[in-house]
């Protein structure tokens, strides 16, 4: 069974490198000078999508051989499933539409999401009782790729935002486009601090009350914020600069805190770098390049049509599957856990979405930053649910 | 009512915007759907006359209006949203320990925004009036706004005529004008056909239409909702719904609540199964069972056995049991027998049952001068022993807990018992008083003769049941399902028309969809390729 889980990990670094370079074959497509002439870089990189699909799918049922249970039962397990829904949704999309572009924005936005994912403990964990259910699988795949379809809408969304906005001049248009760049390179730079600092094996361990009991507390990046009355153990580590403030609960708290601020600083220093080097906004940076190839009319189509296909998948898998299951295992369809309440704010937020679009005509720009912001509902139900507020579904 | 005769001979309600019959925008009205002479029409419901804007008067109209506005829908939606997610900030009352003073708990633990969170009500969020409020909004909203436009959209779809009034042609969003001697309408009509377009003629002109039951696909989902919502507001009504919970230790049989003395369980045992790294099958989660450090709990479990009372139901008569079934209550396999379903929801370990003393000297703890067993779960106020010991128990605390100096019980099960005992010697008056705890054999007044110490005790599991009738239950799923139905319905197909007009050197075209723009044109595209119809043009103009 080792080998398997083995295999099962090896596939899922050859998905991740596949998709890498189907991203670059999506980016040579701005090269083509002339619209939907030449679709030989569009070809190739479709291709290596599937391939890297393939792969992942491959990796999906080798962990599942091993560890006897869908693999989505952890943190690790589901956004790595997340990310694999996201990639199958594009390609669903490009099939539909055949927008090269849309490759060269949702394959980064995967990498970034699968790269993150193994940022959690990756082992096979086995099933407390309420998660030995055939709804597992059931209700957590389906979900997630509502919530993967969902995912592109934001991507065509920002492919829009990008080109379409007026960087003449700045406006509240142009500095929320900075700020959403702005979080994707804190993402980049939480997962090169994370991964940097575990290959060097970075650890420093402190002595803190936790709820009146001295606890080791054990950081694996240097701990610019202590635990609130800590005492630094490991030699030779750096001091805290600060300590966490005391409100802050639970074990991991200050931790938590001190890799979200490293993350938010590293964030600022590759912006800030990147600014520098181009010497004006990165969207407009970015701008020139799209403008050409971008119609902005098919790329707002291809948004709004995510949501169209997403939405009702997405209600099945994390609302109507989800109460089956919890009346099965808590005895209640609905319970007003943190992470169910998210999924109805998802649900309500995009059916807010389509209501403006189809009776209100809310599209193009407007549409484009709703698509923003319901990711960024997907993506706080994903982490900051999980990791922040706890609830019934906190298992990571 | 005002009626409007269209020049087209057909007879429109009043408050229509284009006529139902031609589509001609019917003067006076344009204002309704914000139509001015330069711009597209907009196509919204079709023009069709819908209450909401037609009537403004009364109070009722008023209501109405408000109600069905789509502003107001998406108003409730969006305040509904920030509540719940304020909801989630702090955890809700029922997530919090239970046996805690919630004002103290959320001081205590979350500080000023915990004491803020309590004030306001936030903790029981989810139940408050408010809350409900904006649910019930969102539901009349739902109901009044889907009246207002089914119905209008319904008879205008189905009144609709193949021959269109030119204006309506010219300000479709696409439009396109071909000039040609020879137009191919054979091949352009099995095209359409090929494309599973229904197609209506009159004199000549030719309605293409497709998926028109797309459009009902809102309101079925919005039918579905409202089922779902009655479902939901019928859980108060204790015939469609029992939500009881019941304690049953091992080795007894109980009553189950809520089945008004029809019905009994007795707990045969009560399994806890952890995961064990050592274990042949557990092994591929070695690393996992390593790093959570303690254990992780595999199986939780009651065997049990149902019984139903066969006689009538007397007060204080023991009842006669028959047995239904041996079965057992697992996570996600709950008991399920009549409309009733218990839930496996929680467990005590290791609760004592019954507890053995004996009496002896206090130097010496090998002299025995008898010994009595206390059935913890049913404590007799004294026991008479044979050697002539008489020990009364003046006091009885299940769980026990020292607290500013004296013993109180935390609850009423026996999970750490204690004892205030006194002893009556049969050759002395005097009485002596201890106190009795595990690890704790506390002379009262420090001039005891004799000492009372725990020789045997006996433990059991209890398990924690959830008991639930729910009614309710079909007519919410009967609910999902239709909004699924509806959602999907909706979502998944469009309602395309192509309209074509022949005129004297060639043809006009026009196309609209609910949505989708860009496939609606890449249908036409396919649909006039040979057919010598020339591309019509999508007139949208971006207003931003």
């Amino acid at each position: 069974m080792g080998d398997l889980s083995a295999i099962s990990g090896n596939l899922l670094y050859a998905a991740f490198f596949l998709y890498l370079i189907a991203t670059f074959f999506f980016g040579a497509t701005i090269r083509d000078k002339k619209r939907a002439k030449s679709r030989t870089a569009g070809n190739i990189g479709i291709s290596i999508t599937i391939l890297g699909f393939i792969t992942q799918v491959g990796y999906f049922i080798t962990r599942w051989i091993a560890s006897h249970h869908a693999p989505v039962s952890n943190l690790f397990e589901y956004t790595t499933f997340f990310g694999m829904m996201l990639v199958f949704a594009f390609i669903v999309l490009y099939f539909i539409y055949r927008v090269d572009l849309l490759g060269l924005f949702a394959l980064p936005i995967a990498l970034l999401i699968i790269a993150f994912a193994s940022m959690f403990p990756t082992e096979i964990s086995p099933l407390v009782p309420s998660l030995q259910s055939h709804w597992l699988y059931i209700h957590v795949t389906t979900a997630s790729l509502g919530q993967g379809i969902l995912s592109v809408s934001f991507v065509a969304g920002l492919i829009y935002l990008i080109s379409q906005i007026d960087q003449s001049k700045t406006s509240k248009h142009t500095s929320w486009l900075e700020f959403v760049i702005y979080t994707i390179a804190a993402v980049v730079a939480f997962i090169v601090l994370s991964s940097g600092f575990s290959a060097l094996n970075y650890q420093s361990v402190f002595q803190a009350p936790i709820e009146g009991q001295q606890t080791e507390i054990t950081y694996q990046m240097p701990a610019f914020i202590g635990p609130a009355d800590g005492d630094l153990v490991t030699e030779g580590a750096m001091q805290p600069l600060i300590e966490a403030p005391e409100w802050m609960r639970g074990e991991d708290a200050a931790v938590k805190l001190n890799t979200f601020i490293l993350s938010l600083l590293g964030g600022l220093l590759l912006y800030g770098v990147s600014r520098l080097l181009m010497r004006k906004r990165v969207g407009a940076f970015l701008q020139p390049m799209l403008r050409k190839k971008v119609n902005p009319e098919l790329v707002d189509e291809v948004s709004y049509r995510a949501v169209a296909i997403g939405f009702p998948v997405f209600t099945l898998g994390a609302l109507i599957f989800a109460m089956i299951w919890a009346q099965q295992a808590w005895d209640r369809f609905w319970g007003w856990d943190p992470k169910e309440v998210w999924a109805l704010i998802t649900f309500f937020f995009y059916a807010a979405y389509l209501h403006l679009r189809l009776s209100r005509g809310w599209h193009g720009m407007r549409s484009a930053w709703l698509a923003v912001g319901g990711f960024g509902i997907i993506m706080f139900n994903l982490i900051a649910v999980n990791l922040v507020i706890s609830g019934l579904h906190s298992y990571a | 009512m005002n009626e409007i005769t269209c020049e087209c001979g057909h007879v429109n309600p009043e408050g229509t915007v284009l006529c139902e019959a031609c589509g001609k925008p019917i003067e006076g009205n344009q204002h309704i759907n914000g139509n001015e002479d330069k711009k597209l029409l907009n196509m919204r419901y079709d023009g069709s006359a819908r209450r909401s804007q037609t009537y403004n008067r009364t109070i009722v109209d008023k209501v109405w209006n408000f109600f069905s506005s789509v502003k107001v829908g998406v108003w409730l939606i969006v305040l509904t949203l920030i509540a719940s997610a304020v909801g989630t900030i702090l955890p809700q009352e029922m997530y919090i320990p239970p046996n805690v003073d919630p004002a103290s708990h959320y001081r205590d633990q979350y500080g000023l925004l915990g004491q803020i969170y309590y004030q306001l009500g936030f903790h029981n969020l989810f139940s408050s009036w408010w809350y409900m409020l904006l649910i019930a909004m969102i539901g009349i909203s739902i109901v009044i706004a889907s009246i207002d436009r089914f119905f209008p959209l319904y008879k205008t779809l189905k009144k609709q005529k193949p021959k269109r009034h030119e204006l309506f042609m010219k300000k479709q969003r696409i439009f396109g004008v071909t000039e040609a001697d020879q137009v191919d309408l054979e091949l352009y009509k099995k095209n359409l056909k090929k494309r599973r377009f229904k197609i209506y003629e009159q004199d000549g002109h030719i309605l293409a239409e497709k998926n028109r039951f797309a459009r009902w696909g809102p309101y079925v989902n919005h039918i579905g909702l409202i089922i779902f919502l009655v479902g939901s507001l019928l859980r108060f009504v204790p015939a469609f719904y029992i939500d009881d919970f019941i304690w049953v230790r091992e080795g007894e049989t109980a009553m189950i609540p809520g089945t008004e003395g029809q019905y009994y369980i007795k707990n045969k045992d009560f399994i806890l199964e952890t995961y064990n790294e050592d274990d042949e099958t557990d092994a591929r989660f070695k690393e996992a069972i390593q790093k959570q450090g303690g254990p992780i709990p595999k199986t939780f479990q009651t065997n049990a056995v149902i019984y139903e009372r066969t006689d009538e139901i007397i007060p204080g008569k023991e009842p006669e049991l028959a047995e239904l079934k041996d079965t057992q209550a697992k996570m996600n396999h709950p008991i399920k027998f009549d409309d009733f379903a218990l839930y496996q929801a929680s467990y005590q370990l290791n609760e004592f049952k019954e507890m053995t003393f004996k009496i002896h000297d206090k130097g010496n703890e090998d002299t025995n001068y008898g010994e009595f067993t206390v059935d913890l779960s049913d404590p007799k106020n004294e026991y008479t022993l044979d050697s002539g010991y008489r020990v009364e128990i003046d006091n009885y605390f299940p769980e026990y807990e020292m607290q500013e100096g004296a013993p109180v019980s935390v609850s009423k099960y026996p999970k750490n018992p204690a004892f205030v005992f006194t002893l009556y010697p049969p050759d002395s008056q005097e009485a002596e008083t201890s106190f009795l705890g595990i690890g704790a054999n506390v002379d009262a007044s420090g001039e005891n003769d004799y000492k009372i110490g725990l020789v045997n005790f006996d433990v059991r599991d209890v398990t924690g049941l959830t008991v639930k009738k729910d009614h309710t239950l079909p007519l919410i799923a009967l609910g999902g399902a239709i909004f699924m139905i509806g959602v999907i319905q909706g979502m998944y197909w469009n309602h395309r028309r192509i309209w074509l007009q022949p005129k004297e050197n060639g043809v006009w075209i026009a196309g609209h969809t609910n949505k989708n723009w860009y496939a609606l044109r890449q249908e036409i595209n396919k649909v006039i390729s040979g057919t010598h119809i020339q591309e019509p043009r999508d007139q949208y103009e971006k207003k931003e």
